[in-house]
């Protein structure tokens, strides 16, 4: 059964700012019942990107850059990574987060499957 | 409402996710689970019909469930001899909240208790071994009768016999859709955590064939394992299970040569051991361990595979704690083969050897290929290699995998 990551990308300049104690509760009742159905493995919301570093290795030189990053608006805010049948259904379990947000949210998830040497194919 | 996603791929995913609790809150009330897996098909043709036209309801997993119940009370209500249950079931109804469009619609509990007693159904003591795997595999897997079949190298046709006649031997056995209760729920318990772990093990190695592996098959009981114990998170021994196959099956990626060969556990390549389940296995080893409890079997064997789990290397791995937790585990000739080689690995060969002669007279073991293959080990390791190839043959001809036998006749020289 093939693994996928769900990359929860989101404005991080977004007006709405935190998400709502309501949104919270609803995404513990979605969490506990993907954790239950064996779905979820693991999900983490990421710092943001002024917190964060890049490091990045071009011509022979590794260099360490501070953030903020000038380019990005829309950035991975968090992540599910989703054991599934196959894509359909970890689209399906990606609908119902997206699903639980608030009409105001403009949230866009990436549902990408991971490649081990058991996935291939 | 969603749109875009109307298509059939998109439909048979939610029934997918939703099918066991339909299945399961649909036989509660026909009391049958072969129907109420009709019934919950219905209600998946019901949306592919549907579902396109009018987009992904927000709450598709009560959709479909309304439909199914509805369709069983509609049976329930044709049924003139259930004229008394109609009332019962009327009584329902009415108690029965309308599904709220928002997530966690209606009665969580009610609904994880229905998955619940379909387990235990599935699981039931009055079915053979054979038939509660398979029909725990196709009520709450959601395999096909085929893929049943493929997984376990049966023809097809046996496998959806067996099926029928588990659900006619449960209908006519009347066996009650119901969790046990008292002493009886421990001993029911441990044949449904039997059943998920003879479908995992089916899958880590295989008995026959080509394949070492069927990855599929662990996926499959790993799931299981998960939904019984977010189910019943009270059982020490659910979580000593989940334990267990969580951290083997961290070790997929390792077992497994180039060319899909056997690689030992010695030899296997710990960097390919995947961190993420053996975290879990942790955690669930964690929630496996009573305060002053005495640990079940699962958890001790989940005990044993985190020692391995643990060990950075071969070379570091605690022997004398599993010789230990094997000692623990109830005695069965195997578990005592098992040990033989912790305490080969602690003690030294000969002390290995001394347990295994006495178990060559076992006639459990007569059949077994492990025995010559692990005496054979010892033998090596203490220089008498001719004995050694010969037993590694013995292994070769009992083994029924064959990139086992390979690896068995390389050893012996052949």
């Amino acid at each position: 059964m093939p693994r996928f990551v769900s990359l929860i990308r989101v404005d991080e300049n977004q007006p709405e700012g935190e998400p709502s104690p309501e949104l919270m509760a609803r995404m513990d009742v979605l969490i506990k019942e993907m954790t239950e159905a064996g779905a979820m493995l693991d999900t983490g919301g990421l710092a943001p990107m002024a917190d964060s570093r890049r490091v990045r290795g071009n011509g022979g030189t590794v260099t360490v850059l501070d953030g903020p990053f000038a380019e990005a608006k829309e950035v991975v805010g968090g992540y599910m990574l989703i054991q599934a049948a196959d894509l359909a259904e970890a689209v399906e379990w990606t609908r119902r987060f997206v699903e639980i947000h608030e009409d105001e949210w403009d949230i866009s998830c990436e549902v990408r499957q991971i490649f081990g040497p058991s996935d291939a194919g | 409402m969603t749109t875009g996603a109307g298509t059939d791929r998109a439909v048979e995913a939610v029934f997918r996710i939703e099918a066991a609790r339909i299945i399961a809150g649909t036989a509660r009330i026909v009391r049958d689970v072969g129907i109420a897996e009709e019934l919950a098909q219905d209600a998946l043709v019901a949306a592919l019909e549907q579902w396109p036209e009018s987009g992904v309801p927000d709450n598709p997993g009560a959709w479909l469930m309304a439909v199914a119940r509805r369709r069983a009370i509609d049976l329930v209500r044709r049924r003139e001899s259930y004229a008394r249950k109609l009332a019962e079931v009327g009584r329902v109804l009415e108690e029965l909240p309308p599904p709220e469009p928002t997530a966690d619609a209606g009665d969580p509990d009610r609904i994880d208790d229905d998955l619940l007693r379909l387990i235990f159904t599935a699981c039931h003591p009055v079915l053979s071994t054979g038939a509660r795997i398979a029909l725990t595999l196709r009520l709450l897997g959601g395999l096909t009768t085929d893929e049943i079949a493929r997984a376990f190298l049966t023809p097809e046709p046996t496998v959806a016999q067996r099926i029928v006649r588990a659900k006619r031997k449960l209908a006519t056995a009347g066996v009650p859709f119901e969790v046990p209760y008292g002493q009886e729920r421990a001993q029911r318990l441990t044949s449904v955590l039997e059943v998920i772990y003879l479908i995992f093990n089916e899958g880590y190695s295989a008995t026959a064939g080509d394949d070492w592996l069927r990855p599929a098959l662990c996926e499959d009981a790993l799931r299981l394992g998960r939904v019984l114990a977010g189910l019943m998170p009270r059982e020490p021994e659910v979580h000593g299970l989940v334990a267990l196959l969580e951290i083997q099956a961290s070790r997929t990626e390792a077992r497994t040569g180039p060319s899909g060969e056997p690689v030992l556990l010695a030899d296997q390549n710990r960097a390919h051991w995947n961190r993420l389940l053996i975290r879990r296995g942790f955690a669930a080893l964690a929630r496996a361990g009573e305060p002053g409890g005495v640990p079940g079997p699962y958890a001790l064997q989940a005990a044993i595979a985190a020692c391995h789990a643990r060990a950075r290397t071969w070379a570091e791995t605690d022997w004398q704690r599993i010789a230990l937790l094997y000692s623990a585990l109830p005695p069965s000739p195997v578990v005592e083969l098992n040990r033989a080689v912790a305490v080969s690995m602690a003690e030294g060969a000969a002390a290995g050897l001394e347990i295994v002669d006495v178990l060559a007279k076992e006639p459990a073991l007569a059949a077994y290929h492990l025995l010559p293959s692990v005496r054979g080990d010892l033998l090596e390791r203490l220089g008498r290699t001719d004995e050694a190839r010969a037993e590694f043959r013995r292994a070769a001809a009992l083994t029924r995998n064959e990139a086992e036998r390979a690896l068995l006749l390389r050893r012996a020289g052949a």
